[in-house]
């Protein structure tokens, strides 16, 4: 049960701030390309990862399950999205801009893999 | 404050709170649907299913919603509904750590076939659920 309510928890505070972000960047950068999704996938990924190296430690309190539960299955899972990137992508696509699909797609996947890694790394160096 | 800046605000305040119910209720669907569904060989078939299942409903959804839509729905709704319950219920986070742990396992094929299934899938889903509501759309008589 307790498990729920963190999901819950992290998962309001996920969600918006995603909305914030998104539309923070739309604001300022325009909507021809979907950068606002592109740097919470990004980010989202970063933080999993760093989140996932901290909880290799036993000794870190990411290692319990309650506040992995918060963080990463509420918090990051709701930040980071899918569905969002799914729709832009074919949006982009039937728009005619397969170029910017393509571009999207394999840009968020690569960096994803990128920063995941990135993240997981960063406690190793800084012991 | 003006009166419309005030009810700029509450507007956006409310927008706020739906995008958050919806995220809570995907969220916690998406933690049952880890719960209820084991990884076999290693593959994270949870986070597959759900990233799958919330690109369908997106592309259904907001197609039927849409301008030329059988279906009305308010920007409330279609917030709840897509960035809320959509965006909580799927995940690129759990995905780029589960390629980076089979990657790191040694698991390289499991992990570009988890992409390469992944990617495929989600954009298959989301082209099915918007060419279903377009069929809709069509038919006759709303």
């Amino acid at each position: 049960m307790s498990g729920l309510v963190s999901v819950a928890l992290g998962s309001v505070l996920g969600a918006m701030a995603r909305y914030f972000v998104s539309g923070f960047v739309a604001r300022r950068v325009g909507e021809t390309f979907p950068w606002g999704t592109f740097i919470i996938n990004v980010s989202g990924a970063f933080a999993i990862g760093l989140f996932g190296g901290l909880a290799e430690d036993n000794a870190s309190i990411l290692a319990s399950p309650d506040p992995w539960l918060f963080a990463v299955t509420g918090f990051l899972g709701a930040y980071t999205t899918v569905s969002s990137f799914s729709l832009q992508t074919l949006t982009l696509a039937r728009d005619g801009q397969r170029g910017r699909s393509v571009s999207y797609v394999v840009l968020s996947v690569a960096l994803c893999l990128g920063a995941v890694t990135l993240g997981f790394g960063l406690p190793g160096l800084l012991k | 404050m003006t009166g419309g800046a005030a009810s700029n605000a509450r507007n956006t305040a409310i927008l706020y709170v739906f995008v958050a119910m919806g995220g809570m209720l995907g969220s916690i669907a998406r933690y049952l649907a880890s719960l209820l569904i084991p990884a076999a060989a290693g593959f994270p078939w949870a986070t597959l299913f759900v990233n799958i299942v919330g690109s369908f409903i997106i592309g259904f959804y907001s197609t039927l919603t849409g301008p030329d839509g059988r279906l009305f729905a308010g920007t409330r709704q279609r917030q709840f509904v897509m960035t809320g319950f959509c965006g909580g219920y799927t995940t690129f986070s759990a995905f780029s750590l589960e390629t980076f742990r089979l990657l790191h396992g040694g698991m390289i094929k499991t992990a570009f076939s988890y992409i390469a299934v992944s990617v495929v899938s989600w954009l298959l889903a989301v082209w099915l659920g918007h060419l279903l509501a377009s069929h809709l759309n069509r038919l006759k008589g709303s």
